[in-house]
């Protein structure tokens, strides 16, 4: 049965009321539970399912796209679209008769317990694996969620560490989690740091409230200590924060020679301008999964106040073709590049892999797909992909920096394309 | 722990923050405090008028100052129309029909803008966004000061408009006395949406000054309709010089809340003042007993 989507059926009563959604492309949920409810529909009465082999393939996605983090949330869905589409051009899962992929698209309106009742109603509509959900502790929930049927799950941003920790077998993630992340921070900042004598000696770290901000600045706060620098201060603040004067004030009382922001962008947005504002000076700001070195939009905005920014951050190979390939066809649809794109296309296409090599739509052996699996087609700064229990090991963080307007990877040296500039140069 | 150097700039920055709650909680103490509607939406069509700046800006390249000439004036007439056509007419004069009607319309709004405009968040950059005003050694955003004055003048004008003119007398006749108010000749659907239209004009005044150190995507409104709700009863329903100062005692119990207890919980502040006005002043700090 080719699944076409049965129009003029009313969407079932939603938890969500907020059902439109500011994306270009693809699925609204209506739209999805008018095509799920229509398929099942038909099955009642008994349509006869021609083509079986070329059933498509549910692939749930499960991310933000309403609430104070929407406009990852969108990224992330976006990038999971690219490569559903780019996968069925390219003849979808060919073990399968050519099934293509088919988006189930999920709001989880950045929280937890939406997530997990979205990624429910997705198993339930028949989906083989999920790709969710962005924040740490939305991915929590969805994570644990599909565990209860085994069904696939592959986190695609995520970076809290309990999310791979709970020994569930249906998880996995690709990306670096932020204990390694924090780890790789410290230690590039310390080289960095000796590679231009020493300048930068104490620091505060301001970091977002949620599991994210809290875990890395917890991370950073035990480990900076360890290479010789002073934790003057960790400020915490609260999602939305309507001003940050309060924060750069406290910042230029205690005059650190490093800020360390870990935060989600609108915040981070509003903490820049404000230490410019407040002329507020370091040697450096350093931000650890999140920030203007990260950032394609904050750096065409704010191009002064980006400069000679340093990020700790996810990014994708810049000395890969396939990379850059996606970079534009991202771009040629109005998208930026950013992490979220990239890493949820990766998700997605790992998934696929899976799937793939499985040669069925049993998730058990999709799952051991993916715990065996050495793909290597993610275009990223990565080592060769080896999973232990649903970690890949080869992940990893890559060192950028703002310099003349333009974001350059400075570690590690394999992927640089730029050197680093420290301490900030004055004037 | 108090760091006591940063404390004045802590302070007058939470004055001129207080300022920008007071602008948002202006248009709701008319309509709120006067009229005794409950409008949900004021959150939504504040980020209206806050796109309103942004694309007067991105297309046409008005600076937000200038386009106080042209958002105050168009969101007065979203509001007298939105209460003519719909919310008037949908609530069937019962206040609980009216809470749900704007709350209704707010999702609408804020959904159409999340489909029309997608979730990226949108700042307007100034010349002027990093220009500072030394004042007793702190620094205050030029945008920032600039809002301060713009809501003094903005409650001086309600404040005058209320008292001194026919229109301000028959709302108020409304408020007190609806039939009686149509027995002596005001139009009372023309008058209800006169108020709506204005508390919602003042909506684009908040808007303009809001933007140049702020930023908009669609919900953008939540951080600030909750607040402005809190400084309509702290200062007393329908008092805009109370509206004025709740927005300040708000904004100076946020910043110094942060420096003693920390940024994540200095928020706490307001609302333990919130439920303290509630216990023991609840006709607000400037309302009048019922």
């Amino acid at each position: 049965m080719v699944v076409t989507k049965p129009k003029g059926r009313k969407g079932e009563e939603m938890t969500d009321k907020k059902h439109m959604r500011g994306m270009k492309q693809g699925l609204d949920r209506r739209t999805f539970l008018a095509a799920t409810g229509g398929v099942a529909a038909m099955s009642a009465f008994g349509m006869p399912h021609i083509a079986r082999a070329a059933d498509p393939v549910k692939v749930g996605l499960v991310h933000p796209v309403t609430g104070f983090i929407a406009y990852s949330g969108n990224q992330c869905r976006q990038g999971a679209l690219m490569a559903i589409e780019d996968i069925n051009n390219a003849g979808g899962i060919k073990s399968i008769g050519g099934a293509p992929l088919e988006a189930l698209l999920g709001d989880s309106q950045g929280k937890p317990d939406i997530g997990a009742a979205e990624t429910a109603k997705m198993v339930e509509a028949g989906a083989t694996g999920i790709v969710a959900g962005y924040a740490s502790s939305i991915t929590l929930a969805t994570t644990q969620e599909a565990a209860k049927t085994n069904t696939p799950h592959v986190v695609d941003v995520g970076v809290s560490d309990k999310i791979v920790s709970r020994g569930l077998k249906n998880t996995f993630r690709l990306g670096p989690g932020y204990g390694k992340i924090a780890n790789y921070a410290v230690d590039n900042l310390d080289a960095i740091n000796r590679a231009a004598d020493s300048p930068a000696k104490t620091v505060m770290i301001i970091h977002e409230e949620s599991a994210f901000g809290t875990g890395t600045a917890g991370l950073l706060e035990k480990r900076l200590p360890d290479r010789g620098f002073e934790v003057i201060e960790v400020i915490k603040h609260a999602n939305p924060t309507r001003d940050f004067t309060n924060i750069a004030l406290q910042i230029k009382a205690a005059k650190p020679d490093l800020i360390i922001p870990a935060q989600y962008y609108n915040e981070y947005v509003l903490l820049a301008r404000t230490l410019r504002q407040q002329r507020v000076e370091a040697a450096g700001i350093y931000s650890v999964l999140g920030g203007a070195a990260s950032s394609f939009k904050f750096v065409e905005e704010f191009p002064e106040a980006a400069n000679y920014i340093m990020d700790c951050n996810h990014w994708y190979n810049p000395l890969s073709k396939e990379a850059l390939r996606r970079k534009k066809a991202a771009e040629d649809k109005g998208l930026y590049y950013t992490y979220e794109v990239y890493l949820a296309y990766n998700a997605v296409a790992f998934l696929a892999d899976a799937i793939e090599r499985a040669g069925s739509l049993d998730k058990q052996a999709i799952n051991d797909a993916m715990a065996s699996s050495d793909w290597d087609a993610h275009a990223m700064p990565y080592g060769p992909t080896a999973m232990i229990d649903g970690q890949n090991e080869g992940g990893q963080p890559v060192n950028t920096q703002v310099l003349d307007g333009k974001i350059e990877v400075i570690l590690p040296d394999e992927f640089a394309t730029a050197k680093p500039v420290f301490p900030t140069p004055k004037g | 722990m108090i760091n006591f150097s940063i404390l004045l700039p802590s302070i007058l920055n939470g004055l001129t923050t207080g300022a920008l709650y007071a602008l948002v909680a202006l248009g709701l103490t008319l309509i709120y405090g006067v009229l005794h509607i409950i409008n949900f939406a004021h959150g939504a069509l504040l980020m209206v008028a806050m796109y309103l700046v942004y694309f007067l800006y991105k297309l046409f390249g008005l600076d937000p100052y200038l386009a106080l000439l042209v958002v105050p004036a168009a969101m007065f007439v979203i509001g007298y129309v939105l209460q003519r056509t719909i919310i008037g007419n949908a609530s069937h004069g019962r206040d609980e029909n009216i809470l749900l009607v704007t709350l209704g319309l707010s999702i609408v709004i804020e959904n159409l803008a999340l489909f029309f405009f997608a979730s990226d968040t949108q700042v307007v950059d100034t010349p002027y966004a990093f220009d500072v005003v030394e004042l007793f050694g702190a620094f205050l955003p030029v945008p920032k000061v600039i809002a301060f004055v713009g809501a003094l003048l903005t409650a001086l004008a309600l404040w005058l408009l209320m008292g001194w003119t026919d229109l301000g007398r028959a709302i108020r006749a409304l408020a007190r006395e609806r039939k009686g108010a149509r027995l002596v000749g005001i139009n009372v659907d023309h008058i209800f949406a006169m108020s709506f239209g204005i508390g919602i004009g003042v909506l684009g005044i908040a808007a303009c000054l809001l933007l140049p150190t702020y930023y908009v995507y669609p919900q953008v409104g939540h951080g600030f309709v909750l607040i402005a709700f809190t400084i309509v009863v702290l200062g007393g329903m329908g008092s805009f010089i109370g509206a004025l100062l709740g927005g300040f005692i708000i904004g100076v119990v946020e910043a110094v809340g942060g420096l003693v207890l920390g940024e994540s919980l200095g928020q706490i502040g307001i609302f333990v003042i919130f439920i303290l006005v509630l216990l023991f002043r609840p006709q607000g700090l400037l309302g009048h007993r019922a």
